[in-house]
């Protein structure tokens, strides 16, 4: 790869030439591809390369994290989850403070092994579920699949119809890599009601090579304004997607509004569970607990930038609390505690 | 969270399948594709396979990198 690495920096290079471009990604697992290969020393200055909201754990809000916990104080269930999510704080605390301190959290590797925690005991198991539409069809084979005693507190959030929120926000963007396995599930025709903002995208594959491909096809696109939907991990994903996947989503979940952290509300990215299986939705379940709920404020998190982070605005580095107060021992935000946040990625790579 | 592995199928029970990740096996859910066989690669994403890869991946990214340069 190296001599081609070489050459593809200068195809880069003339094709960018005079021109100021902006591309945002929107994965987590392609930081890490960036910042693991320090690919963005390998662009041109006039050639931004920024990370933007593709990391489920950390665009969860606050709110629901203090519900869970909420839940778990109020009543005696088996909470399963992410390892990640179950290390971000809130107030000082995470789920694993709660698991230290005798409640039932578990951390699962797949939503089918809580199913299975749920097949095996009497007590009530919610699954705290986050995730992308990459996820999200296991959480609904789960649900379709699952005994009486098996609830989802979904965390989930569409990620297609959030890039109309970054599209029109404050940051002008350029042109975008799209996110490879939430491509998978969604195929390439979930992008193409974009291409009226006049703004090209490339769904890429991981390698350090897909990414530098995805960069030069962006920059050539920019510069030959051609707003097409480009797919160069055509090894995993189809232009229909996994319509199956999709099929079983839709039986499961409907479409709302969702809170994003640094977004605020973004219509059509909730994700909640159908009438049809409101008995596993464990908003509906504990109805009850959940009414007396009050969110309020972490004080920690005040100086904490990781809304700025997500939508490309600042830098890890530009926050203050970076590397000092904020470290991936002892994270303030979910940017550094989750493996696809960029304050995480960026710290694991020294990063500085 | 988005992270997804390729992994071989060694064996089928529907709905699941034993794929082998590095060596490790791990059953996984493979009802979302159609026609899996023993043999084929699929990515596996938190314990679902959620499409099938083409074996040749390597290659094929290889033939579009050529293809660029060649321009
Ligand atoms: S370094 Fe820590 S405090 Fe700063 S934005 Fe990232 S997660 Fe928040």
């Amino acid at each position: 790869m190296a001599a081609d690495t070489g050459r593809i920096r200068e195809k880069i290079r003339e094709v960018s030439e005079g021109k100021q471009i902006t591309i945002m990604h929107l994965c987590g697992t392609h930081e890490d591809t960036v910042s693991k290969y320090n690919l963005r020393s390998m662009l041109p200055e006039n050639v931004r390369l920024v990370a933007g909201p593709g990391c489920p754990v950390c665009i969860i809000p606050d709110t629901d994290l203090q519900k869970v916990f909420h839940l778990i104080e109020k009543r005696d269930v088996v909470l399963t989850t992410f390892g990640d999510m179950a290390r971000v704080p809130f107030q000082n605390r995470s789920l694993f403070y709660y698991r230290s301190r005798g409640k039932d959290v578990r951390v699962v590797y797949s939503v089918f092994d809580a199913v299975e925690i749920a097949r095996k005991t009497k007590k009530d198991v919610v699954f705290f579920g986050i995730g992308f539409e990459t996820t999200m069809p296991s959480i609904a084979v789960a649900v379709k699949d699952s005994p009486e005693n098996f609830y989802v507190y979904s965390a989930h959030r569409y990620f297609i119809p959030a890039i109309e929120a970054i599209i029109k926000g404050k940051m002008k963007i350029d042109a975008f890599i799209n996110p490879g396995h939430v491509s998978t599930i969604v195929g390439v025709k979930a992008y193409e009601r974009y291409r009226k903002y006049g703004i090209p995208m490339t769904i890429a594959g991981f390698e350090p090579q897909d990414v530098m491909l995805a960069v030069y096809m962006l920059v050539r696109a920019v510069a030959e304004n051609r707003a097409e939907v480009f797919n160069e991990y055509t090894r995993a994903v189809k232009y229909e997607g996994n319509v199956m996947a999709q099929k079983v989503m839709d039986e499961v979940f409907s479409a709302g509004s969702g809170e994003w952290r640094g977004f605020g509300e973004i219509p059509g990215t909730g994700v909640s569970l159908r009438k049809e299986y409101q008995d596993r939705d464990a908003e509906v379940a504990f109805e009850d607990i959940f009414s007396d709920f009050q969110p309020t404020e972490d004080p920690r998190k005040r100086k904490c930038r990781c809304g700025e982070v997500l939508k490309g605005l600042i830098n890890p580095d530009e926050c203050s609390l970076y590397m000092t107060a904020c470290t991936p021992r002892n994270p303030v935000g979910p940017c550094m505690v989750s493996f696809e946040g960029t304050c995480a990625i960026w710290a694991k790579y020294g990063i500085r | 969270m988005c992270l997804a592995v390729p992994a071989e199928i060694v064996e089928i029970d529907w709905p699941y399948a034993t794929v082998s990740l590095g060596g490790a096996r791990r059953r996984i859910r493979v009802d979302l594709l159609d026609d899996v066989n023993v043999g084929d690669y699929v990515l596996v994403h938190v314990g679902l396979a959620i499409q099938k890869v083409s074996k040749k991946e390597v290659q094929e990214i290889e033939r579009l990198w050529q293809q660029i340069l060649e321009e």
